[in-house]
């Protein structure tokens, strides 16, 4: 089982929080916060398993984390679950979202958390991997998406239109924090069927 | 409307939508707080509209804030209301913030069950998928009951999508709601074969979780994922299913046999290296659980060593981490293996990786010898000096001190090197581990006679050392070696080079600062040290300086009185006042030292931490008697438990009164050495060392120690321990060149001209300890309890799915399916309350219709499994020996053994209540599951009575009613059997119960409980009986009417089992007996006889009754027709309260009460052909009269006479 989900950048500001167990939003900060801490001070080249998570479920639990760029992102899970399979399943979520928001970056995370978890949605379901396989993922999210475009029909049109206007200046801001270097593979690593 | 739609989203769109209010926090670095808090109002203003897309978009935000942690379960309603939206957009959105906000503990959620519920049924794939996918997160067990049999239908869904969903959810709701497990399990089961891989990979996931907490009710499964693992290519799958048979193979070794060829052809052809990995675990797991000794292993564990010695030593740490993972569960069953790559775990520990030095520093516990272990230390020794973070540090001290002491201090050759690197380590600043510390010097030094000596010199320099004293303001900081100081220095203070210098270091003001326990040993230790000294200047005949030690103590021990500590101060003052008693004596010249030493005579020896535990309660003590009547109030809350045992406190029991007299003390002595001489316990043989009082020093000596001359008893200062690792060297080379002589001689002797050559390999053995090391054991109490029960904890959530799902289903065991719930008038027993009431009613007639159908199946079923399984395993291709055999028989002996221990209990258990029973159910896997139905049963129709007078009522009066009905009025009822003797003699005793059903016309089930009384074991059990005209036993097709139908087990001594056999019968309107016989072979040390039981079976015309719920407006329609003939009797001299004489009547005669007024009821049942039987029972004062209506005059005669008998014995 996966505990929580935990994307945070560099400086330990959260972007997507996913608990999968009952925590009150303060001990959820607390954890975002201690969990950062600890990885923060790894360096990117040593081992991506962290024990001793005395914040989430005790000794059976691992942390298992990515870094890309600007972003950390980090599963909490169980002995249940195989610790290469979960770096494995952070490759197929962060690659799900570079397909969806086309050359993800930390700032299509930080506007975009809704969907972001809509995305999470279709790989993790209450703690259980639910597909590994991205171009089922993505269909099914590009599926959801025309659903909702369709929905949207007249009475979304005036605030669409509104939300370009208000977009228009968002080029300026740097969209050059690319999470990048999505090429970082476990070695050996057949990919998932 | 579409135009008063467009025009308000118009007006609102304006509104900041999520992307704004990212912007406005990102704006407001400043003043976030204050800039959210304004969003918040807005929010809660948009909440306010109407506008659904408004909401949704206010959802959206909070759900952003939600994030940063802000709570917004206030706003759980509106999440509720943008959850019913009819757009998948808001929907969506709504779900979204409900599964990150939504918990137990949330009220609301009670409100959503019928919107999940529609949501689940939607035509809409993606309306079903969002209200899945949110549902999973805040599932509650109400919700997982109302659902469970929604989600259920999903799984059959055609789209896979929504199939895959609803799988997965599952293992959610059987957390929640374990009773749908077993219901639910065959579908979930089916769909490890579902064409999609989606779905297939999601039930494994689920079985996977599941099994996980209780392997051992999916091993029936074995087959079927074996089937999966050889022919799955997805590697999710694979993984998870080669992790589940590692959870498995433990219970069942023969798996592990058939697993070990497949798992190992994948471990050398996958690529994938996580799928490697998990192959190498599994194999590892089987091998652990395989007992050692098939030849072929070795090879298996050699590829696993292999494959992870090339996971480590790769460039990935992650690899690397994994590797030395897996490497640490071989080591636990086959060390040599491991033990062959210390090189490569020794250099992980200087990995830049924290991580990666953790794990290598498990694996080193396992790696050292006697012969290493100096070098392993040393190397420790050096990271902690260089490890910058305390927590790693800290995590090497616990290893330095776990490897040391393992298997009590087997790999120390020399101890004066432990304690000296056990005094290096005092030197860590900031540690937590003081304590452990502190732990292992008192060990070493109780334990291990002669290293006393060199450990007290050692103390005293610690004692003296100042950085100690100053660090005491941690909390089990490095001070807490000052408690093992002092104690060791005051305990062995004969063993004290300068003994008043430690005294005085022990009396410095500054321990003054150290924490309340540590002082409490020092004032204590004080005086151990004081009156050894006092001994010595009394020898010297030095009386001034004796008097000068007693003014110092005097004049130090104030500051300690001081204490704020209750101990300390309770300690210094008693000590104090010891002390200036002495001094007055010591004013009269007279010689006190023999007695103040008389008060720490005696030797402590080491108890085991268990000991207290396992001391027995000796037959016949009560320990919950008092032992004098309480005391009144005032007086006993004065008085506090006394804790007994605390740590140092066994002191007190040696404080002998120091006046006591010589005689006294001597004699006591005596009697104490006797006891201990006769007591097998206690350990030491040779006279103690120490504090005899009575013999003089000199006269003994300590004990006969073969000390290594090569190793300098004391080093001057603080040794280092790298010194004793220089020496041991030495020591060891000497030991060898001697040995090399000895054997060049030897081989001179015999002439051998073959060279030995100057290699030297050097095993464990050769190197002898330094010191004669004599590890006292620690002590146990006398008959100590050999087992310590595992305590499982009661609260795991898992528990409660540790469910036997072999066993088929049953009836009642349904999901529960809405209803639409009307209120419930009275009693009619139209058609609207039907669902609600036969729900309940109906259980007990379900059960009772399959019940005899499939009892012979499921027995047949779970037998057939069994041998499924087995048969699986077999084919395993080489058929092992002699143990493997014996394993082979294991499961079907251990399931007629455990069955029927457990069903010997049964009469006892029936009056049970019944979450008791609900709990055991669930505990017991094994338990044959007709056993299970029927107590279930029984207790079923204990209970309609109580549930159809609840129901009568409004429901709104159910709680005050119920109290008044089964409280004020009931008595404690007699546990009541429906089972009554058959035949007894000295093999076997038979008990039976009869019981129909109503769906079977002309059949009864009987069921005969066999207890072996005699200490032979039953086998070949047959019952027959002597068919009459009317009844007839039902006997397996083709045999004879006079063949006898076997019993379907067999007993060991003193175990009951539980025999069903099947009648049929024509007419029930008469009681009918039969005569039959039970014919078994006896078979003891002696031999086996052949035996026979005669016995009558007696039909009863009330076991043709079926406990049937009648409603009061049926009965009197019933009775108003006409058709039924009446009849009436009347028995005199009954004590028995109402109450009780109806459940009576209603247990044993299965009526159910239909209606009751004051001390009159009214009573229905049925038979099993369908005959209507109305009682109407009124109680007088001392006498009961039943009338009776029935649609047979005969049958009902025939009831109310066999009634008549059981309210004669009321």
């Amino acid at each position: 089982m996966i505990q929580a989900i935990l994307v945070f950048n560099n400086h330990g500001k959260p972007r997507l929080v996913r608990f999968y167990q009952r925590f009150p939003e303060e001990i959820q900060q607390q954890i975002v916060r201690e969990t950062f801490h600890l990885v923060l001070k790894r360096d990117d080249n040593i081992c991506n398993f962290l024990e001793g998570g005395s914040l989430i479920g005790g000794s059976d639990y691992k942390l298992i984390y990515r870094h890309y760029a600007t972003l950390y992102f980090v599963f909490c899970v169980d002995s249940s679950e195989s610790e290469l399979g979960i770096l494995d399943l952070i490759q197929v979520f962060v690659e799900t979202l570079d397909k969806c928001f086309e050359n993800v970056c930390e700032l299509d995370l930080i506007f975009h958390m809704d969907k972001v978890h809509y995305i999470l949605q279709e790989v993790v379901m209450g703690g259980m991997v639910l597909e590994t396989n991205m171009n089922e993922i993505v269909a099914q999210i590009e599926a959801q998406n025309r659903l909702e475009k369709s929905e949207g029909g007249l009475s979304a049109a005036p605030a669409r239109a509104v939300s370009a206007v208000k977009n228009i200046n968002l080029p300026e801001m740097p969209r050059n924090i690319n999470i990048g270097d999505l090429s970082i593979k476990v070695p050996n690593l057949s990919q998932f069927v | 409307m579409a135009l008063k739609m467009v025009k308000g989203s118009i007006d609102r769109m304006f509104d900041k939508n999520l992307q704004d209010l990212v912007r406005g926090i990102r704006n407001h670095k400043e003043e976030e707080a204050k800039y959210i808090s304004q969003c918040i109002d807005e929010i809660k203003q948009e909440l306010k509209q109407d506008n659904i897309a408004v909401k949704a978009n206010a959802v959206c935000k909070l759900t952003y804030l939600q994030m940063l942690g802000y709570d917004i379960s206030w706003a759980a309603f509106n999440i509720i209301e943008v959850m019913s939206a009819s757009k998948f957009t808001f929907k969506r959105i709504g779900y979204l913030a409900a599964s990150q906000c939504f918990h137990e503990g949330t009220d609301v959620i009670m409100l959503t069950t019928n919107q999940i519920r529609k949501d689940l049924s939607s035509p809409s794939q993606y309306d079903t998928g969002v209200a899945l996918t949110g549902l999973s997160c805040f599932v509650t067990p109400d919700l997982a009951r109302d659902l469970a049999n929604d989600i259920m239908t999903l799984m059959s869904h055609t789209k896979p999508y929504i199939r895959k969903k609803a799988v997965l959810i599952m293992y959610k709701v059987f957390l929640k709601y374990p009773e749908s497990l077993r219901p639910a399990f065959p579908r979930l089961k089916e769909k490890l074969e579902d064409p999609d891989p989606g779905v297939q990979s999601a039930a494994v996931n689920v079985i996977c979780e599941l099994a996980r907490r209780n392997p051992k009710n999916y091993l029936s499964l074995a087959p079927l994922f074996f089937k999966l693992m050889t022919s799955s290519t997805n590697n999710w799958v694979l993984i998870k299913i080669i992790k589940l048979f590692g959870a498995l193979t433990p219970l069942e070794p023969r798996l592990g046999k058939k697993l070990i060829e497949p798992l190992t052809n994948l471990i050398h052809s996958t690529s994938a290296m996580s799928l490697l990995y998990e192959c190498v675990n599994t194999v590892i797991a089987v091998l652990i659980s395989l007992s050692s000794g098939m030849p072929n292993h070795s090879a298996s564990i050699q590829l696993c060593v292999q494959k992870l010695r090339i996971l480590i030593e790769d460039s990935d740490q992650n690899l690397k981490y994994l590797g030395l993972l897996a490497m640490s569960k071989i080591l636990r069953t086959h060390p040599k293996s491991v033990q062959a790559h210390k090189d490569l775990v020794l250099q992980c520990l200087d990995d830049k990786d924290e991580s990666i030095r953790l794990r290598a520093l498990d694996l080193l516990y396992g790696m050292v010898s006697k012969k290493n272990l100096m070098e392993i230390v040393k190397k420790l020794m050096t990271h902690v000096d260089k490890a910058e973070g305390t927590t790693y540090r800290d995590e090497l001290l616990t290893k330095i001190i776990d490897i040391c002491s393992q298997s009590n201090y087997q790999h120390i050759t020399n101890f004066e090197w432990y304690i000296s690197i056990l005094v290096e380590l005092t030197r860590l600043e900031g540690t937590r581990h003081g304590h452990l510390i502190a732990a292992q010097m008192l060990d070493v030094a109780i334990r291990v006679k002669a290293i006393r000596k060199f450990a007290v010199s050692q103390m005293s320099v610690l004692l003296d050392s100042t950085h100690l004293v100053a660090s005491s303001t941690q909390r089990n900081g490095i001070c807490e070696v000052l408690y093992a100081a002092a104690w060791i220095c005051g305990e062995f203070s004969e063993h004290l080079q300068e003994p008043h210098q430690t005294l005085e270091a022990m009396l410095q003001p500054k321990v003054t600062t150290l924490p309340g326990h540590i002082q409490a040993v020092y004032v204590q230790n004080v005086v151990k040290l004081y009156a050894s000294i006092l001994q010595q200047k009394e020898q010297d005949s030095d009386a001034e300086a004796a008097q000068e030690l007693t003014q110092l103590m005097v004049e130090r021990l104030p500051q300690f009185v001081q204490s704020a500590d209750l101990e300390v101060q309770e300690r210094a003052s008693c000590i104090l006042q010891l002390v200036k008693h002495i001094q007055k004596l010591q004013a009269k010249d007279v010689p006190v030292a023999e007695e103040v030493c008389a008060l720490f005579a005696g030797e402590l020896n080491p108890v085991a931490p268990k000991a207290q535990k396992k001391v027995p309660v000796p037959e016949g003590l009560d320990l919950d008697a008092w032992i004098n009547e309480p005391l009144s109030d005032s007086e006993s809350e004065d008085e506090m438990p006394k804790a007994i045992f605390h740590d140092e406190e066994q002191r007190h029991a040696k404080q002998q009164p120091p006046k006591a007299d010589e005689e006294e003390l001597a004699r006591r002595r005596e009697a104490r050495k006797q006891e201990q001489a006769n007591n097998p316990f206690y350990i030491k043989s040779s006279p103690s060392p120490q504090k005899r009082y009575q013999d003089a020093p000199g006269v003994e000596h300590i004990p006969v120690v073969q000390i290594d001359l090569s190793v300098p008893l004391k080093v001057p200062g603080l040794p280092t321990s790298e010194q004793y690792v220089k020496l041991e060297e030495e020591r060891r080379h000497r030991q060898r060149l001697e040995k090399d002589r000895r054997k060049k001689k030897r081989k001179e002797k015999k002439g051998k001209t073959r060279r030995h050559s100057s290699l030297h390999t050097e095993s464990d053995e050769d190197i002898a300890p330094a010191q004669q090391v004599d590890i006292v054991t620690e002590e146990m109490p006398e008959n100590a309890l050999p087992s310590d029960e595992d305590d499982k904890d009661p609260n795991d959530p898992y528990r409660a799915l540790d469910i036997d799902l072999d066993k088929p289903l049953a009836d009642s065991e349904k999901l529960p399916v809405q209803k639409h719930r009307n209120a419930e008038t009275s009693k009619s027993p139209e058609k609207e309350d039907i669902p609600v009431i036969e729900k309940k009613s109906k259980k007990p007639k379900k059960k009772e219709k399959k019940h005899k159908e499939k009892d012979r199946e499921r027995r047949k079923e779970k037998e057939r499994k069994g041998e499924d399984l087995d048969f699986w395993l077999s084919t395993t291709p080489p058929p092992p020996a002699a143990a493997p055999a014996a394993s082979m028989e294991g499961p079907t002996v251990s399931t007629v053994v455990t069955a029927p221990a457990e069903e010997r209990e049964e009469p006892k258990r029936q009056e049970q209540d019944e979450e008791e029973e609900e709990e055991e159910e669930r505990d017991s896997e094994k338990k044959p599951s007709k056993h299970k139905k029927k107590k279930h049963k029984k207790e079923k129709e204990e209970r309609p009575k109580d549930k159809k007078k609840s129901k009568k009522k409004p429901p709104a009066d159910d709680e005050v009613a119920e109290p008044l009905e089964n409280g004020a009025l009931h008595e404690p009822l007699p546990p009541m059997s429906s089972y009554s003797l058959l035949a007894e003699n000295t093999y076997v005793k038979m008990t039976y119960d009869i019981q129909g059903s109503l769906q079977k016309d002309s059949q009864v089930t009987v069921f005969i409980v066999l207890e072996n009384l005699s200490s032979s074991f039953l086998k070949s059990m047959e019952l027959n009986v002597l068919d009459s005209l009317n009844t007839k036993l039902a006997r397996p097709e083709g045999s004879s009417v006079h063949d006898g139908v076997p019993v379907p087990f067999q007993l060991p001594p003193g175990i009951s089992n539980e025999a069903q056999f099947v009648f049929t019968i024509q007419s029930i309107i008469m009681a009918q007996k039969l005569k039959g016989t039970l014919s078994f072979i006896a078979k003891n040390d002696e031999g086996s006889t052949h035996e026979k039981l005669d016995f009558k079976l007696h039909f009863s015309c009330t076991s043709y009754l079926i406990t049937t719920p009648c409603y009061s407006d049926a009965f009197a329609k019933l009775l108003e027709s006409g058709d039924l003939s009446m009849s009436s009797i009347k028995v005199d001299g009954i004590n028995m309260s109402f109450q009780n004489l109806l459940t009576k009547i209603c247990f044993h005669h299965h009526f159910s009460v239909v209606e009751r007024v004051d001390s009159c009821a009214s009573l229905y049942s049925r038979s099993i052909q369908g005959h209507h039987v109305c009682l109407l029972v009124k109680k007088g004062e001392k006498s009961v009269s039943v009338d009776g209506k029935c649609s047979d005059a005969t049958l009902l005669s025939n009831l109310l006479e066999e009634m008549k008998a059981t309210l004669a014995t009321c």
